[in-house]
């Protein structure tokens, strides 16, 4: 579904990237952890092109995004993106965030894209609060409003950097459950996060970043249960057992 | 000076804080009421009412002043408030753009018409613009009005427009990118109204200064039918030998100007308590 061949990205005289190579199979569902600065969210956005690779490869479904003759727009469609800062439209209700980019970007008639929205609201368990104003919800509900408002768009592909960082820690579960709600209806989804236990939970794949490289990939078990490399083990003890840590 | 400060220091002491500043304000009182009855006893009130408030002058304007000059005051300024507006985006858009002639140009744009005064590219227009390239700019005087005041207004709207959108986060146009929006599209449906939310207020101050500003074309070749609040009272005051129209007029634009100022704070005051 996913393929990055040699992706490379430096801004300015800092490569934050440097050769990244990955496939992401469709319905798997992969999660990329790593210290900050690692370029895991460099990498996520580099996919929808939020970014632009300054060298390298990344194609979704079989289309190449990074070809210049490529319609971005029509590619980010089918790729949903769920923000660390949940990016909510401020001046929209949260039936109106949903709606919108169904209806001037799929053209979808107003009561159609009404209707599919409060079908994703529902979905993400906030049908009650589809005439409330992003700064009337919560943070955990601002962010299951942003993932409904990527749904209902149809993506082939969602993208999740750090969905549930900047959340108190007691409204994580919500959106954590949504997104495990996502992964068993076989969406194909690209996570960077740093809840190590959703990651061994539901991912297929965990990647661990450092550096702008990938340093090791695999199932969860051998990645986060028994990693094979120096730094990986010293970033695990750093994030499962932070009081211990030295 | 500082010595007999210094010496007589102790004594002063002994006025406490409160009564320094009891007669600190006796004082100010004093000069104010010194500088009231001189004015009141110095001037000569009859000749005074005789010419700033001439009752028998006020009445013969009504209801002309109201029905020529400021009905025509407001249709300027709103003709140039809206093509002000239209050009300020364009050049707001433009000098937003990642094209660099068109980012230069904006901001020379910018420039020359905030730099000038409006005197100046009115009489521009009105002279300068139809003798040069022998074209008549559509709509007579009226379509003069609009276009120089316009100008004038969309150089400062310009930059308004400019500072709101970039005061709109910018995840706001990753969000809307990444659901598959173009750029003019996210710029009309997100990015521009959270924008015009943030600027309403300025937008509003410059309807004032705008309003203000109208009085200018009174330099235009305007007939009796197109004066408005400024020009119709100066015609007045010459006709009649006596300043009353100016006053009238006068009070004709704070009739507008004071309720519009007040608008502003509001608006401002709810935007400061923080938008819902």
């Amino acid at each position: 579904m996913i393929e990055i061949h040699g992706l490379h990205k430096a801004f300015g005289s800092l490569d934050v990237l440097r050769g990244i190579d990955l496939e992401i199979a469709a319905g798997a569902v992969v999660c990329v952890i790593g210290p900050s600065g690692s370029g895991k969210s460099t990498l996520l956005r580099c996919v929808n092109l939020l970014e632009q690779p300054t060298t390298g490869r990344v194609l979704i479904g079989g289309t190449e995004v990074t070809d210049p003759e490529c319609d971005i727009d029509a590619v980010r469609r089918r790729i949903g993106m769920v923000f660390q800062q949940f990016n909510l439209f401020p001046h929209l209700s949260a039936l109106d965030n949903v709606a919108i980019a169904q209806r001037k970007v799929l053209r979808r008639p107003r009561r159609e894209a009404g209707r599919i929205a409060r079908e994703n609201l529902d979905r993400v368990g906030l049908g009650d609060k589809a005439a409330a104003y992003p700064a009337q919800l919560s943070g955990g509900q601002q962010q299951r409003v942003a993932i409904a408002r990527a749904l209902a768009m149809g993506p082939e592909v969602m993208l999740f950097d750090e969905p549930t960082s900047a959340l108190d820690p007691e409204l994580v579960g919500d959106v954590l459950g949504v997104m495990r709600g996502l992964a068993m209806d076989g969406m194909t989804m690209l996570v960077v996060t740093h809840e190590m236990s959703f990651a061994r939970e539901v991912a297929d794949q965990v990647v661990f970043m450092d550096e702008g490289v990938i340093v090791e990939q695999g199932p969860p078990a051998q990645v986060i249960g028994d990693p094979s490399h120096e730094r990986t083990r010293a970033f695990l003890a750093r994030v499962l057992n932070p009081a211990t840590a030295t | 000076m500082s010595v007999s400060e210094t010496t007589e220091a102790p004594p002063r002491r002994t006025l406490t804080r409160r009564q320094r500043h009891r007669l600190v304000l006796g004082g100010e009182y004093a000069v104010f009421l010194a500088v009231v009855l001189a004015v009141v006893l110095l001037a000569d009130w009859d000749t005074v009412r005789q010419n700033l408030a001439n009752w028998d002058v006020a009445r013969q304007l009504f209801p002309d002043i109201i029905t020529v000059g400021l009905r025509n005051t407001v249709l300027y300024t709103l003709l140039a408030y809206a093509f002000g507006l239209a050009v300020g985006m364009v050049i707001a858009m433009l000098r937003l753009s990642s094209v660099p002639p068109y980012r230069w140009f904006a901001m020379a744009f910018v420039e020359v018409f905030r730099g000038l005064p409006a005197l100046l590219i009115i009489i521009f227009v009105g002279f300068g613009i139809p003798f040069a390239f022998a074209i008549e700019i559509p709509g007579g005087v009226v379509g003069q009005i609009t276009l120089a005041l316009g100008m004038v207004a969309a150089g400062y709207m310009a930059e308004t427009i400019r500072a709101g959108i970039e005061a709109v986060p910018r995840g706001q146009m990753e969000a809307a990118r990444s659901l598959g929006m173009s750029y003019g599209r996210a710029m009309r449906s997100i990015i521009i109204p959270q924008a015009f939310r943030i600027i309403i207020p300025p937008l509003t101050n410059e309807m004032i200064l705008l309003f203000k500003d109208s009085s200018l074309v009174l330099f235009l070749a305007v007939t009796l039918e197109q004066r408005e609040l400024t020009k119709f009272g100066r015609d007045l005051t010459g006709q009649v030998g006596n300043t009353t129209p100016i006053v009238v007029a006068g009070l004709c634009y704070l009739l507008i100007t004071i309720p519009l100022g007040y608008l502003v704070r509001r608006l401002d005051a709810r935007q400061r308590r923080g938008q819902r």
